[in-house]
């Protein structure tokens, strides 16, 4: 197995009396796609959260390559470099073009020339297909395309993980399917994912190890076949049901 | 109306009007810069200076330009800062505007959703860059027309400075009245000297409102 990238130790975060991560251990590794599943409100979208500093925890640690995430520490902006983070509602800054969006960060945070970021942004818009876009305005393109986007700005951070928040609950149908494909060629490229969705389909498809978590904690865990097929806990039999529907006629 | 008069006087008003146009810009300048500074420390809730901001806010909202004036024209020297008439308009409607912007940009500032904070800060965007690249652009192009609205009332204000006797406008019509009482003809100048002024403010302004709304909605 490559070496650990990520690891989570014991995590608790609290909003007020209301825990939401209850002592999570999450381990993983270089070049792996971990996906997790969980009903709404089970703590996944915190855990993207706490993982990229945004928001304070009451116990445990985050590293990154053995770096200490802690929020609002001074370092903290360095290593959100290494950390690419896609958002459900795309996030895209509307006063500037798709290139801007894409190029602001390598450019004012990396240093690195105009020239240089464009060149990347333009390969990486090629790739998604969306290199015509380039000097549009966000307001100008569809959910899907804007959430590619989106993708494309964190890549072009060149991070060493990618984390992914629902990124498709807010995109019409036909739309998924474009985004889902763009990360399906990132996770054939070897890239480190930490991606929640409620895609089952593309989960099992995507996914090298599916985390369940429900009430703050890790309930269930283990490769995809497995876990959809034949889920061990009785919790997660139940989550899974829910998505089989049985036929009105 | 008597043309020969008013073209014999003419040049008075063109004069008058440079000076008019030099401190109203000085002064909105000036109420931009204590604007921005005032909406930021609102906006991240610095603990002290908020307090003074908005003490100083209220003070500027809530009492005329003219006391303003009078305050900073007589009081200064009092206290030992020896300052002309012209600075004293520009300081006065710097002060009085500079709360006026500050609540613009400030209401500018409160409809960009945080999530937009937090999507720069994933990118590895220091705080300060955030608010000067990605919040602060779209604060501004929301604040717009309440900008136009400010400048233009403000560009208005400035026919209280001849009360310091500072030769604007509405200063050379009272004195052209008084020498000559030739009321119509000095009004009608000073009329149309503030339309030659503000229309073109007014227009150019909603050309600008319209641009930066066409990059910034709908995200």
């Amino acid at each position: 197995m490559a070496s650990e990238l990520l690891k989570i130790e014991q995590l608790v975060k609290r909003y007020d009396e209301h825990t939401v991560i209850n002592g999570l251990d999450l381990t993983v590794h270089s070049g792996e796609v971990v996906v997790v599943i969980g009903p709404s409100g089970c703590g996944k979208s915190t855990l993207l959260r706490c993982i990229n500093g945004l928001e304070p925890i009451q116990g445990g640690s985050i590293k990154l390559s053995g770096d200490e995430i802690i929020h609002g520490s001074k370092n903290l902006p360095a290593l959100r470099q290494k950390i690419g983070m896609v958002f459900q509602s795309y996030e895209l800054f509307p006063h500037l073009s798709v290139i801007d969006n894409i190029t602001l960060a390598p450019v004012k945070v990396q240093k690195r020339s105009k020239g240089e970021a464009e060149e990347e942004a333009l390969r990486l818009l090629e790739r998604v297909g969306l290199k015509d876009k380039a000097k549009q305005y966000p307001r100008q393109l569809s959910g899907g395309q804007k959430q590619r986007v989106a993708i494309v700005r964190a890549l072009c951070m060149h991070p060493e993980v990618m984390l992914f928040d629902e990124v498709t609950a807010a995109l019409d149908p036909e739309m998924v399917r474009e985004v889902l494909d763009v990360m399906l060629n990132l996770a054939k490229q070897g890239r480190t994912m930490i991606i929640v969705t409620h895609e089952m389909q593309f989960a099992e498809a995507v996914a090298d190890r599916v985390i369940f978590i429900d009430k703050g904690n890790i309930i269930e865990e283990g490769r995809p076949k497995e876990f959809f097929n034949s889920p061990k806990t009785e919790r997660a039999k139940q989550f899974l049901n829910i998505f089989e529907f049985e036929s009105v006629k | 109306m008597n043309i020969d008069f008013m073209l014999e006087y003419l040049p008075l008003y063109e004069k008058a009007a440079v000076l008019t146009v030099r401190i109203g810009c000085e002064g909105i300048l000036i109420a931009l810069s204590v604007g921005v500074i005032c909406a930021l420390i609102q906006y991240g809730k610095i603990p002290v200076l908020r307090r003074i901001v908005s003490v100083y806010i209220e003070l500027s909202r809530n009492t005329p330009l003219l006391v303003q004036l009078f305050f900073i024209y007589y009081g200064l020297p009092k206290i030992g800062i020896s300052t002309n008439a012209e600075v004293c308009g520009a300081l006065g409607l710097g002060f009085l505007g500079g709360s006026y912007m500050s609540e613009a940009i400030r209401s500018g500032l409160e409809t960009i959703e945080p999530i937009q904070t937090e999507s720069a800060l994933s990118l590895g965007l220091k705080p300060y860059q955030v608010m000067r690249y990605v919040i602060l652009p779209q604060a501004v192009s929301v604040s717009m027309p309440a900008f136009m609205a400010n400048i233009i009332f403000l560009l208005k204000e400035t026919s209280v400075f001849s009360a310091i006797s500072l030769m604007d406008l509405m200063f050379t019509a009272k004195d052209l009245i008084g020498l000559y009482y030739k009321t119509t003809e000095s009004l009608f100048m000073l009329v149309v000297f503030y339309l030659i002024i503000l229309l073109p403010v007014s227009i150019i302004g909603r050309i600008i409102e319209r641009r930066v709304r066409y990059a910034g909605f709908g995200a």
